[in-house]
């Protein structure tokens, strides 16, 4: 008895011994005297310390807790928290995620300072905005030069490119029913087309040489740097930035135009907003952090003076295809039906 | 005198029936912790299952739409061929390994028991970067070491990528259960087989299998669920191979359609509910081996299985050495596979949101508060479960309980908590009045990722532990009842000590599936809080693969060197405790 009760004792003595904070580890550290927010955002990681920093030095007495996860993740749990909203602001988030979170009425509209430098297509027309963009990202194509010479594949340079027999089985590309850069792409090429009729046509000939669609946005284009698949479908940042990695990436951004949607923030309606989240939305879309995103991006909302990051076409703005995002969303679970009917039961490898 | 006889009397009668007044209550009690961690939480969720997006009561045609939906007959075929032969070869490998530790004088048996589960030390993700590594369309053996040697493709993207993730997976964890089995054993039945001259085959067809049956259902199921359920490994090396989880995933994750997403976790928990009920009536005729008076078993020497077992074993750690190494390389190298030169770089984590190590720390602090208590709570569940005689019904559903957690899918319960603990009060029905939910304070802390860690591997702790107290004879619970001891006195003084290495090793599995778990976790952690199994989910994301394969090598070396914590601990503990149970040997 002894011996087990000075065990146990023993075990719990450890466990506050290792945690020297104990307390603030448990509670998450509440209780801190700078105003502070929560700030969920699907911008990547590697990026947000570098966006932040002007943030810092301007707002000392602010304290921003970045929650970073994908796309998906985040909207699912801005939705599941919906009845108590642990998020302030939402920053850099698909701007068609946010009309879903919008739809349930989990946003407050907001108008940020300097909402006149936003280029109308970037925002919520409405007078407060339920949504703000702050750049665009637009699908591409990363293809791998040493195995596309390997496999004796010319560079793919359109959509119509896709469907040639050549490619069959070297092709992969995300899955738009798990990704939101996929239905990006289906979306974009059921508008783009004389009819949606012929818009499914196109995916019927592009499904014959799919080898895999992806759970992930940028999955097909970190196969292709691998090697594992010599041409991904995914989105031009992605493939600017493998290429900037040296990777034998070749970004291509086909002819026909790409696919696109809007990375957004949004202030979340909850019964005590925070000066402090205000505060950041300005900021967000200030012509400094905005120098920050042109640095990545190609196409921002705010107009910079930054030059072109290396690997985009000339024009990015000409290359945005044809796209209603609000089609799109209200299409999405009609078009999801669809394709998973066509495409997603018998895909199952030969 | 008269007097004295008659308090003394009184006394004794009192302490009984306090005694199971003492029972009743913590049985009450655990029940009321088990339904609010488990089944209440699941409630909403599950009542979503039967509305639409906005809530609407629409009865059953979210079932029905997904059963017209062709591609679920298709998922639902495909996760069960996962599961089935998932299950014969983890439950195979697994049993031999374990048989290997427990019966016989395996060489080495130290460093082979040490790294028997270092599959599971490896985060799921980093699985998948070793797996392609390995067998992608670049691996090494896929292209014969970069042209050596003649490569092989297995064709990874698929069911046999699937399969040999799930089996990395799955294998320790039947290991885990047949260990503990095979463990407590009665030297005395041997003996008497040998002095009856049975063949080595008929022993091991009438003594040792029927012992261990228990044990062997158990990780049938355990395997099964686990590979019919998870949703690691399809995603990342599943390709076109539609499953039930990776399904459910679209529908959340992709769609955010929470209502379908919780009407396919529905059609998961079918296989467990099954296996309860066969389980409840298997259970009847069991028999417990480890009695007062029993010996425990000796291997002896026999060169030609002790090197059989050794060649088996050697070739199964070989398999996940090999994983294992292709990540550190992983780690190392620049830029796979065209640019191979190597460098410690990516051990700095200075690109990452939230400073490197402090998701690194928050991870180790979360694992050891969730095997401190997980431990405490399901051993001691599962004692008031198999021990005692009151309450059967409400030990019935406590049982029940516990083993459903093993079905419910990480992604599900991490949306399921996030539903009930973000709830700042409850509204009671028909009243306009509201109710102060006193657990939405753990939201946002770290006791929440505690709890859901607890919770999520709660089923095989569970399991495990049961095993071994089915195997302690009942009769020191009755020897103790009629001699007036207090039940907490024999679960002081014997159960614990004779269960102290499961103690341990529920303990430590519990540390390891912390420190990799990714499914509930990443809808839970507070923004405060930021943890390394979700970094490396982010590193990942970004491009940056050697990273999250550098902070997987951290996570692995964590486990192995806790394991070793463990093994150190648990040879001193288990020499005491088979004194213990045969005190005259020494």
């Amino acid at each position: 008895m002894k011996k087990l009760f000075s065990f146990v004792m023993g075990a719990a003595v450890i466990g506050t011994a290792l945690a020297p904070s104990a307390n603030a580890w448990w509670w998450g550290k509440k209780g801190s005297e700078k105003a502070s927010i929560t700030v969920y955002t699907a911008l990547e990681d590697d990026q947000i310390p570098n966006y932040l920093k002007s943030f810092e030095r301007d707002y000392p007495n602010i304290e921003v807790n970045i929650v970073r996860d994908s796309t998906g993740i985040v909207t699912a749990k801005l939705l599941a928290e919906a009845e108590n909203p642990q998020a302030d602001v939402v920053w850099g988030l698909a701007a068609s995620s946010l009309l879903v979170a919008n739809d349930r009425g989990l946003i407050q509209g907001y108008a940020p300072k300097g909402l006149s430098n936003v280029k109308p297509s970037f925002r919520d027309p409405a007078k407060n905005p339920s949504w703000v963009g702050i750049d665009s990202w637009i699908s591409a194509f990363c293809v791998n030069k040493i195995e596309a010479q390997k496999n004796g594949l010319s560079i793919p340079k359109s959509w119509a490119d896709l469907t040639k027999p050549e490619y069959k089985g070297h092709i992969v590309m995300s899955n738009p029913a798990s990704s939101g850069t996929g239905y990006l792409s289906v979306a974009s090429r059921l508008q783009n087309l004389p009819s949606e009729e012929d818009g499914w046509n196109y995916l019927d000939a592009l499904h014959e040489n799919i080898a895999q669609y992806m759970h992930s946005g940028s999955k097909p284009c970190k196969a292709a740097g691998k090697g594992e698949y010599p041409i991904g479908v995914s989105f031009g940042y992605r493939a600017v930035k493998q290429v900037n990695m040296g990777q034998p990436i070749e970004a291509v951004f086909p002819k026909e135009g790409s696919g696109w949607d809007v990375e957004a923030n949004a202030l979340i309606k909850k019964d005590k907003i925070k000066p402090a989240a205000k505060t950041f939305l300005d900021w967000a879309i200030s012509p400094e952090v905005s120098r920050e995103y042109a640095k990545s991006f190609a196409i921002t909302a705010v107009e910079t003076d930054v030059p072109l990051p290396k690997g985009f076409p000339s024009n990015p703005e000409k290359q945005l295809a044809k796209n209603d995002l609000q089609w799109a969303a209200v299409n999405r679970e009609r078009i999801l039906a669809e394709w998973a009917k066509r495409y997603d039961g018998k895909s199952a490898p030969k | 005198m008269k007097v004295i006889y008659k308090s003394m009397y009184f006394k004794k009668n009192f302490n009984k029936s306090f005694n199971i007044l003492l029972l009743r209550i913590l049985i009450i009690f655990v029940f009321i912790l088990v339904s609010f961690f488990i089944i209440i939480p699941l409630l909403p969720l599950f009542l979503k299952s039967f509305s639409d997006n906005k809530n609407n009561f629409i009865g059953f045609e979210n079932f029905i739409n997904y059963i017209q939906n062709p591609s679920l007959t298709q998922s639902f075929i495909n996760s069960l061929k996962v599961a089935i032969t998932t299950t014969f070869f983890s439950v195979l490998i697994g049993f031999i390994y374990a048989y290997a530790l427990t019966r016989t004088r395996l060489p080495l048996k130290k460093f082979f028991n040490t790294f028997s589960l270092f599959s599971l030390y490896i985060p799921p993700l980093a699985v998948a970067i070793g797996l392609i590594y390995i067998f992608g369309k670049q691996g090494l053996i896929t292209q014969g070491f970069f042209g050596t040697i003649p490569g092989f493709d297995i064709n990874l993207y698929g069911f046999n990528g699937i399969i040999i993730g799930e089996i990395f997976y799955c294998f320790p964890q039947a290991l885990i259960i047949l260990v503990s089995a095979l463990n407590l054993s009665d030297q005395r039945l041997y003996e008497a087989a040998e002095s009856l001259k049975a063949s080595p085959l008929r022993k091991f067809l009438t003594i040792t299998l029927p012992n261990i049956k228990y044990g062997l259902m158990n990780s049938f199921f355990i395997c099964f669920i686990l590979s019919f359920t998870d949703f690691g490994v399809p995603k990342v090396v599943g390709g076109n191979f539609n499953v039930l989880a990776t399904d459910i995933y679209k529908q959340v994750v992709g769609q955010q359609n929470f209502a379908m997403g919780a009407t396919i976790s529905i059609y998961l928990l079918v296989p467990s509910i099954l296996a309860f009920l066969i389980d409840k009536n298997f259970q009847k005729n069991e028999a417990s081996l480890i009695s007062g008076k029993s010996i425990p078993f000796k291997p002896r020497k026999n060169l030609i299985v002790d090197s059989i077992m050794f060649i088996f074993c050697s070739l199964i750690l070989i398999l996940v050495f090999g994983v294992f190494s292709s990540i550190v390389l992983a780690s190392l190298i620049k830029i796979w596979p065209y640019d191979i030169s190597l460098s410690l770089q990516n051990f700095r984590f200075s690109n990452v949101a939230g400073n490197g190590y402090e998701p690194y720390f928050n991870t180790v602090f979360m694992s050891i508060y969730t095997a401190i208590f997980g431990t405490i709570f399901v051993f001691f569940t599962a004692y008031l479960v198999e021990k005692f005689k009151p309450l059967k019904k409400i030990r019935m559903l406590i049982y029940f309980f516990s083993t459903l957690p093993i079905a419910i899918p990480g992604l599900v319960l991490g949306l399921s908590y996030i539903l009930f603990f973000n709830k700042p009060s409850f509204s009671v029905p028909f009243l306009d009045f509201q109710i102060f939910n006193p657990f939405s304070l753990l939201y946002g802390t770290m006791g929440i990722l505690v709890l859901a860690n607890i919770i999520h591997f709660f089923t095989v702790c569970f399991i495990s532990a049961t095993t071994t107290l089915k195997q302690i004879d009942k009769e020191f619970e009755e020897v103790s009842e009629s001699l007036k001891v207090p039940f907490y006195k024999t679960f002081l003084r014997i159960t614990i000590p004779l269960s102290l290495p499961t103690i341990l090793e529920i303990g430590s599995y519990y540390f390891v599936n912390s420190m990799i778990t990714v499914s509930a976790i990443i809808f839970l952690y507070p923004a405060k809080i930021p943890v390394s199994s979700v970094s490396i989910v982010n590193m990942d994301d970004a491009g940056d693969t050697a990273s999250a394969a550098a902070m997987s090598t951290l996570i692995v070396l964590t486990s192995l060197f806790v394991r070793l914590i463990y093994e150190f601990t648990s040879r001193n503990v288990s020499k005491k405790s088979s004194v213990w149970i045969n005190p005259l040997e020494t």
